[in-house]
């Protein structure tokens, strides 16, 4: 491509950090039709707008969601990218891929598609960007062939992501990769057939360092924990205070609950568990000689979503522990409890945390079957305004059956 | 009777691969066994099993926009150095994965050479951190509501904060995510700093397009501060444009009433959101910057800003200080002493709950 034919997006092939400008040339010297995306871009970057239409709707056989739809108005000048829509398909858990995989996905995208890709979108999904309605279900029926499936958009169970986890992690408490897969098979048909009031996700991350942005996003966090002691190595501790780590304010001063001590003499660090609240720094800094304990199991928060409509939320706690072993019945029969009661009472378009803002945590907690926890809460409510129920309560006395007898009485 | 044709079975509801299809037989090997990892030089990680046996992952950055050609050429290394596997990250690095360590400096060289960079790692005991890679979304590349361009942007500030992703020379971690619009597809409300597309003008009704594609009861509901009523005679909506934020929850309910406004859409800048529990609690990122413009090719105004507020942090951040544990320690009127940011009206909370975010303390700075 000639810079002076797209001089604004050929500003952005300058410096050093590697270019998606390039890459869609690299796609236009292949397939001509792209240089269209190139001219519309160019033409978003003059005016500041975007140049797509809103929505569109189209999908494959048997699916309701997977496929976003997305036509231009450029359509006239840049008929190559008239029909552009996004096919998610679902990434292994972990983004791992051999490499035989990752080249069937590019061998099937050049045929039915633009050659341009996410890796990744936001939610997990491999985004294979721009084709054709007319190449939709044949490129779907070769991603199926290739052992490839399309994963959730609209109001559906969003493909569930998570974090490495034990494949290639010391501090994942659980099995990530295990669980996402296992959620994303047990709920294919919610996560293809859109049926619920507005999106649902699960995102799962090992530790408490939730690489995975669990708590900001998804309605149904799944954080691995451990609730034993820290397993200490002191030999190890001792090695790394003597290649400079100051142990004292890198470690023990950095503790939220300071329940470390770090004996300068003995060289041995010192941790009251009990008083731990396994936030993972110590782990971090010192990964060699500090493991999270062997007790293990994930802490499930709810309700994290991004600001539409009511403002940001991060998920909160509501199961304190939980085992997640496979085959993971006990996380799965909460899910599907939450599931109901949220298709049950959520609006259209509302989200988790929405609804139970407004219904109430006690209504929403009873609903689901779980007890209430100090855990649950950052601190106990300012007001005293909460509901009781019939049998919290003694027989109902009337005040004016009291008082009329005493003035009878007079 | 003449036989039908036999129909190909319609595969569909497989779900992904599964992972452990895609897995390097060391990884299978010690799945879960995983004892320690250090940190070789920047981009360069190893894990130790408790057998002894290692991994090496070399993470690369990448544009999240990639090409098959470009991704092929990926594979073609993986293929030569890695046995053919490699992974992606959550912020959107490539990792390859090796077994022979003599590998690692020609990989290097090999994937550098085609114009992606290593690095992007931090080593907490030595407490030198790295910049990761943006997470963030399409922008006009392939959206339909954005307020900004999303490459874009990420790209000016990629190049502009390079070394800090080659060289692990930062205090803290620091995670800078970019969203077009409110709808933030990634998780850009709780990073270190995140950059978001707003507008600032309410949406412009066309009865027609309103007519002929807007569902109206969904469309009055969508919006969070009641800004829409329906007129019911001429089967559309108008706008109360004193009440209107500007969040564009009703143009993704209906295309017939766009907010698009080249000159007035721009972005927003907000810090000190951390999702780690690690020190302090995860929490949510704080707009610090109501307003800058859409200014393409290469944002300067924003990426002024985002170097501003990573200086200023990185001058006087103590070891594994994130920007949010900063402020904490420094105060809000420092911050905004310190980066030179203008402190506007704006950033005063008027939404839903302004109260939970007043000072009802005496105590502040000077």
């Amino acid at each position: 491509m000639s810079d002076e034919e797209f001089p604004l997006l050929s500003e952005l092939k300058k410096g050093p950090w590697p270019s998606f400008v390039k890459e869609i040339e690299k796609t236009a010297e292949h397939k001509p039709e792209m240089k269209d995306l190139l001219k519309q871009l160019e033409r978003s970057y003059e005016d500041k707008i975007t140049y797509w239409k809103h929505g569109g709707i189209v999908s494959v056989k048997g699916y309701g969601g997977g496929v976003i739809g997305r036509y231009s108005f450029l359509a006239k000048e840049c008929p190559g990218v008239a029909e552009f829509h996004t096919m998610r398909v679902n990434q292994p858990a972990g983004y791992f891929y051999t490499t035989e995989a990752l080249r069937k996905i590019c061998d099937i995208w050049e045929e039915y598609g633009s050659g341009l890709t996410n890796m990744h979108g936001s939610t997990g999904d491999i985004i294979l960007l721009g084709t054709t309605t007319h190449n939709l279900q044949p490129c779907f029926n070769e991603l199926a062939k290739a052992g490839f499936d399309l994963g959730g958009s609209g109001s559906a169970l969003r493909t569930p992501n998570a974090c490495v986890g034990p494949a290639r992690c010391e501090f994942a408490c659980i099995d990530t990769l295990e669980l996402c897969y296992d959620l994303t098979m047990s709920y294919q048909d919610e996560l293809h057939r859109p049926m619920w009031p507005y999106k649902f996700k699960f995102k799962i991350s090992g530790c408490p360092n939730d690489c995975v942005a669990s708590k900001a996003r998804a309605d149904f966090s799944i954080i691995g924990t451990w609730k034993d002691s820290i397993k200490i190595d002191q030999e190890e501790v001792k090695k790394y205070a003597e290649q400079g780590v100051d142990i004292k304010a890198r470690v023990v001063n950095n503790c939220p609950t300071k329940c470390m001590e770090w004996d300068e003499e003995k060289k041995e660090l010192r941790i009251d568990d009990s008083n731990c609240v396994r936030c993972m720094h110590c782990i971090n800094v010192l990964p060699k000689a500090l493991r999270p304990g062997d007790e293990r199991g994930a802490i499930i928060l709810m309700g994290g979503k991004a600001p539409i409509l009511e403002g940001p939320v991060m998920s909160w706690v509501v199961v304190p522990f939980i085992k997640v072993e496979p085959p993971f019945e006990e996380i799965k029969e909460l899910a599907e409890n939450v599931f109901e009661f949220w298709d049950e009472n959520g609006k259209f378009r509302e989200r988790l945390s929405e609804l139970i803002e407004r219904v109430g945590m006690m209504r929403f907690l009873e609903a689901v079957g779980i007890e209430p926890d100090p855990r649950q809460i950052k601190e106990p409510r300012t007001n005293p305004f909460y509901f009781w129920k019939e049998e919290d309560l003694k027989p109902r006395t009337d005040p004016w059956e009291i008082w009329r007898k005493a003035e009878k009485e007079m | 009777m003449a036989s039908e044709p036999v129909e190909e079975e319609y595969i569909s509801d497989i779900g992904p691969p599964y992972f452990k299809d895609m897995l390097p037989p060391v990884i299978k090997n010690n799945y879960g066994k995983w004892k320690y990892h250090e940190v070789l030089k920047p981009g360069v990680l190893v894990h130790v099993a408790e057998n002894g046996e290692k991994i090496y992952s070399v993470r690369v950055g990448q544009p999240r926009l990639l090409s098959i050609y470009t991704i092929r050429e990926i594979c073609d290394i993986a293929d030569k150095y890695c046995d053919g596997y490699l992974r992606f990250t959550t912020r959107n690095n490539i990792e390859f994965l090796l077994t022979d360590e003599s590998k690692i400096d020609p990989l290097i060289e090999e994937i550098e050479k085609l114009g992606f960079p290593v690095g992007g790692t931090w080593d907490a005991p030595s407490g030198k951190y790295g910049l990761s890679n943006i997470v963030h979304t399409q922008g006009w590349i392939h959206c339909h509501t954005p307020a900004i361009d999303a490459s874009g942007p990420v790209k000016a500030i990629m190049d502009a904060l390079f070394d800090h992703f080659k060289d692990m020379d930062l205090p803290g971690l620091c995670r800078i995510s970019l969203a077009c619009c409110l709808n933030m597809c990634g998780a850009v409300h709780a990073s270190d700093i995140s950059l978001v597309g707003v507008h600032r003008t309410p949406p412009i009704v066309d009865d027609d397009v309103v007519r002929r594609t807007c569902e109206i009861p969904s469309t009055v509901a969508s919006c969070p501060t009641g800004a829409i009523r329906p007129d019911m005679k001429k089967k559309t909506v108008i706008v109360n444009e004193e009440r209107c934020m500007y969040c564009g929850n009703c143009y993704t309910m209906c295309p017939g009433m766009p907010l698009f406004d080249p000159e007035n859409g721009g972005v927003a800048i907000l810090v000190g959101g951390k999702l780690s529990d690690a020190r302090s609690p995860a929490r949510l990122s704080k707009v610090v910057v109501p307003w800058l413009p859409n200014n393409p090719p290469r944002w300067s105004e924003v990426v002024d800003v985002i170097k501003r507020i990573l200086e200023a942090w990185a001058a006087e951040a103590k070891p594994h200080e994130r920007i949010a544990e900063w402020i904490d320690r420094i105060g809000w009127e420092k911050f905004f002493e310190r980066t030179g940011i203008e402190f506007r009206v704006q950033v005063i909370d008027d939404f839903k709950l302004p109260r939970l975010t007043f000072r009802t303390t005496t105590q502040f700075k000077w």
